[in-house]
């Protein structure tokens, strides 16, 4: 089953989530994603032991998935910008509870209920928690249909492994984009670590608890503490970033996801032109691949973060940076699309009013 | 690297289109990216898709200035016509696209697809009849790799189906062979 196949992203993630042993998703439709719906209603039916829901409502969604989850399946549910909104309380209910779970935002423009157009509009609520409560989640962002099959099965992993929601972060773009992919082999569900902690029912052995209501502050502090723990450990197991061209450039581009493509695209025009520029793209938003954007810092004085908003990446490079470097911002927001042209122009700007030419 | 736009209203097989040229170019071993308008397209409404071709890998898959555009209608043409690329080539469904070329700086394929679609008995195929004309002239892919491209993508389908776009195929090649 190594064969290359022509895949819209939201199929990809489907079919990826599937082969990483996703027995459970819940979802109710919302643009520019339904296709990941459908995929899952047609291979859940498809795969013994799967389940396929479409709920009522986003939040019915979420919290199915919450118990599917407390029962041991992986789990996942599917959505965009508004829809994810409406999921925030049950994402930091699976923070609360440690519980893993895969939730796949494909934003869209807004705020309110916006477009439908790509957009990056959702950083913030991404990357700060999103709901309620001192939490995070893990983010990943893939800027491909390959990254997209890859990464999903990473997601489900990396859920399993911390005991924290994971959320994937895409775009319209991304979701509706075909390429080329080769999927993994599907796993053997069979082969996963039992989740020991997972409720199963209590035959012939004292009942297990997961609860998030915990009235006496001390025993609530425990849980952030523990929490903070895990974090520190996740932050410094799993950023990730991809570099292009970055050794001898004296400016780099930062962005992710859709951004990162047209950006790269940018790069490649304006390097034809001989301006010594890279890219830098983050693959994991939370947690943020500072320490690798701090290395680049020791050579390089001049960023230029472009994101599909109006600045909120931006923040996570200038505190990665700690005013080491100049950060440059170019955004479009709205679900509006930038061409590499345009970008183009922008670098080529910023790069002579920088006078950089003069260090070449 | 090469991107086409293919353009029209929907219903007329323009996602069609660029979906079978893709499949066929990914076949040949190319790099591709796919890239639909999507969500609020209609019947009736306007439908596009951005297809890149390269032996590279493909970093943006928007286009500013498409090598290629492939109208099926009057308001596709007014949107990209412009944004055509320096040397680039333009088809037109003749039948349909109506309104005066103004550019001198690229290359003018009209097709009556639409005459000939009727000519044929099946006014369906008439993106089979652009889509032909299209690879004959661009030479981005082989007829062999788009029909199997069209016969993968049919597949489980009336076989009738696979034989009219053949059909279609065939007479939008002949025409731009013939020299359109």
């Amino acid at each position: 089953m190594s064969e290359k196949v022509l895949m819209r992203g939201t199929q990809v993630i489907g079919e990826a989530a599937i082969r990483a042993g996703c027995r459970f998703y819940a979802g109710y439709p919302i643009t520019p994603q339904n296709e990941l719906t459908e995929c899952m209603a047609r291979s859940m039916d498809a795969t013994p032991g799967g389940t396929f829901v479409q709920a009522e409502s986003e939040i019915a969604a979420i919290n199915m998935v919450i118990g599917a989850a407390m029962a041991g399946a992986r789990a996942m549910t599917s959505s965009s910008s508004p829809g994810i909104s409406l999921k925030q309380e049950g994402i930091s209910f699976l923070a609360a509870q440690e519980l893993p779970a895969v939730i796949v935002n494909t934003m869209r423009g807004g705020p309110g209920l916006g477009n439908i157009a790509p957009s990056q509009g959702d950083y913030f609520q991404a990357t700060r928690g999103g709901g309620h409560g001192d939490y995070r989640t893990i983010v990943i962002a893939p800027n491909s249909g390959q990254e997209i099959a890859d990464m999903t099965r990473t997601a489900f992993e990396y859920a399993d492994k911390y005991r924290n929601p994971v959320l994937i972060l895409a775009d319209g773009m991304m979701g509706q984009m075909m390429e080329p992919v080769i999927f993994p082999e599907p796993i053997d569900i069979s082969s996963l670590p039992p989740k020991t902690w997972s409720l199963r029912g209590a035959a012939g052995r004292p009942s297990k608890v997961i609860l998030s209501l915990l009235l006496n502050p001390a025993k609530q502090e425990e849980l952030n503490w523990k929490l903070d723990r895990k974090y520190k450990i996740i932050a410094r197991e799993i950023p990730k970033a991809e570099k292009y061209m970055t050794d001898d450039a004296h400016l780099a581009v930062i962005a992710y996801g859709t951004a990162a493509r047209i950006a790269k695209g940018a790069v490649r025009r304006v390097r034809e032109m001989g301006l010594k520029v890279g890219l830098f793209r983050p693959i994991t938003l939370w947690p943020y691949p500072s320490r690798e954007l701090h290395e680049l810092s020791r050579h390089m004085r001049n960023f230029l973060v472009f994101e599909m908003n109006m600045g909120q990446m931006v923040e996570d490079v200038k505190l990665s940076l700690e005013g080491r470097s100049d950060v440059h911002f170019y955004g479009r927001p709205g679900g509006t699309i930038s061409t590499p042209d345009e970008i183009a122009k922008i670098i080529n700007t910023l790069y002579h009013r920088q006078n950089l030419e003069k260090d070449s | 690297m090469k991107k086409t736009v293919f353009a029209g209203f929907g219903g007329q097989g323009v996602l069609m289109m660029g979906y079978a040229f893709a499949m066929a170019v990914m076949n040949d071993g190319k790099q591709i990216t796919y890239l639909p308008a999507y969500g609020a397209e209609m019947r009736g409404g306007t439908a596009n898709c951005t297809v890149a071709v390269s032996d590279e890998e493909i970093f943006s898959p928007v286009s500013s200035a498409p090598d290629y555009a492939v109208i099926l209608n009057n308001p596709s043409l007014i949107k990209y016509e412009s944004m055509i690329a320096t040397g680039g080539t333009l088809f037109i469904n003749s039948s349909l696209v109506t309104t005066e070329i103004t550019r001198d700086d690229i290359s003018v394929v009209k097709v009556p697809a639409g005459d000939m679609a009727k000519k044929l008995r099946n006014e369906r195929i008439s993106n089979m009849i652009m889509l032909g004309a299209f690879v004959s002239r661009s030479q981005l892919t082989s007829m062999e790799s788009i029909l199997n491209a069209l016969a993968e993508i049919t597949k489980g389908k009336k076989s009738s189906l696979m034989k009219s776009n053949k059909k279609g195929l065939d007479a939008g090649a002949d025409y731009v062979l013939q020299g359109a």
